[in-house]
């Protein structure tokens, strides 16, 4: 239980970071909180030869909420910080549901918004609020920049859109649109373990309190954040009545394909990610023009 | 492969350390072995049971999941740090007193956790109390008297700073 040998470099800029990233390549990791990385080292999962700690470039961290109202974030910002910080979590309160299901508070002291993206494990929160909230994810390589939509970065378990010479270094929220209210919701056996399942909900509804746009989005219960909106489209034209958001659980649950873990069968993560899907529409519905 | 050495200068507790420390040695087993300072508790080494907890610039986290090289430039505190000669902090005297341990595996991690909780929230209630106490594994007690022990400590803490 202990990492096997490896060059450990401070990264003194973003740029000296990126053109480590460049040079060592594939033998190379970015050390960033280090709440996955450093259990996968000490169980010897994870024997990268070259380790970059990302954790001096204070650039890279901290929230900006801009003029348009999109909000900037970047991905250093520790969960801490997240859940410390009233405004983002009135601009983004789905984070406001959603951090403190993450680990415990000496983990989220440490464990990074950028971090827990790249590593890409499907049954955490963050990537299918990413994906719910419709985020784009600013990459930076020595050689250049791209922008990729959250529904495009999340490729498979553990495995991102990012490219051997790239990170993470800004998630962008688009602001929330009038009319909207937003709630998550996970199961986990115990406080602070991963998620049976857990869905993150944004509703929005017009003047007559009809639904014009709906955002359904699950952790846990597949390979990757699952997108399930389409199947949640069912509301639009529609008031949120118990019928309705009935509708919309059961095409929710014929969507996903849970594969089961030692906690749970599939058919029962089915049921909680229909359960979970009726509850917190009804409550994102309660939260519309609450501020909440 | 030769050793990855780097030299790092930090505080643990207030003293000032400066050593030379390979880059694979984990902060949890660089206190306890090199710094001799064992009264940080490895447990699990994967981040969760909470036994190696210590702060980080005043901040809780898990010692077995930060490198010591990572230390450099940081202020540390562990459950050496509490007690003021043999004068128990009010954490531990409460711990003492409502038989909040039995085999003390897990009490520094849940020492350190606390007084840092305690600090930013001096009023808890039970419920708040039990979240606090989430990120730490106790085998023996059944938690019970931990959760009545920190509801006494910060009762005691409020009284003796208003």
């Amino acid at each position: 239980m202990k990492p096997a040998p490896f060059k450990y470099i401070a990264a003194s800029s973003l740029d000296h970071a990126l053109s480590l990233k460049a040079e060592y390549g594939e033998e190379a990791r970015f050390l960033a909180g280090g709440q996955s990385l450093m259990p996968a080292m000490n169980f010897r999962l994870a024997q990268p030869s070259v380790l970059i700690d990302v954790n001096p470039l204070e650039e890279c961290a901290g929230i900006v909420i801009a003029d348009n109202g999109e909000i900037r974030v970047g991905a250093l910002t520790r969960y801490r910080d997240l859940e410390r910080h009233a405004d983002f979590l009135q601009a983004c309160p789905l984070f406001a549901d959603a951090l403190p299901h993450i680990a415990h508070p000496q983990i989220r002291n440490r464990g990074t918004i950028g971090g827990n993206l790249s590593h890409a494990d499907p049954a955490s929160e963050l990537p299918a609020l990413a994906v719910g909230m419709q985020a784009r994810l600013r990459l930076k390589s020595a050689s250049g920049e791209r922008e990729v939509a959250a529904s495009e970065f999340f490729l498979g378990l553990l495995t991102t859109d990012l490219q051997v010479d790239e990170m993470l270094v800004e998630i962008v929220f688009p602001s929330q649109k009038p009319g909207t209210g937003t709630c998550f919701m996970e199961i986990a056996r115990r406080r602070g373990d991963f998620a049976l399942a857990g869905v993150a909900v944004t509703v929005t509804l017009d003047d007559n309190l009809r639904c014009t746009e709906v955002r359904l989005a699950l952790c846990g219960v597949g390979e990757t954040p699952v997108d399930a909106s389409e199947a949640a489209s069912l509301l639009i034209g529609q008031a949120c009545t118990g019928e309705a958001i009935d509708a919309v659980a059961a095409a929710v649950g014929e969507t996903i394909e849970p594969s089961g873990n030692v906690h749970a069968s599939p058919d029962y993560q089915r049921h909680i990610a229909f359960v979970l899907t009726q509850r917190a529409l009804a409550m994102a519905h309660q939260r519309v023009g609450h501020g909440a | 492969m030769e050793p990855d050495l780097h030299d790092i200068e930090f505080s643990v507790n207030g003293t000032t350390y400066r050593r030379s420390v390979e880059s694979r040695i984990l902060l949890s087993d660089f206190l306890r072995h090199e710094l001799r300072l064992a009264g940080t508790h490895v447990g699990c080494e994967h981040g969760v049971c909470g036994a190696c907890t210590i702060l980080l610039d005043d901040a809780p986290i898990r010692s077995c999941l930060m490198l010591a090289v990572q230390a450099n430039g940081h202020d540390l505190s562990t459950v050496e740090g509490l007690a003021q000669g043999d004068q128990l902090h009010p954490v531990q005297q409460a711990m003492h007193d409502h038989h909040g341990l039995q085999c003390g595996y897990c009490t520094p991690g849940i020492l350190m956790t606390m007084t840092a909780y305690l600090k930013e929230n001096a009023s808890p209630s039970e419920q708040e109390v039990r979240e606090a106490l989430s990120g730490s594994l106790c085998r023996c007690t059944g938690y019970q008297n931990i959760v009545d022990a920190m509801m006494a400590a910060a009762e005691a803490m409020r009284g003796s700073t208003p």
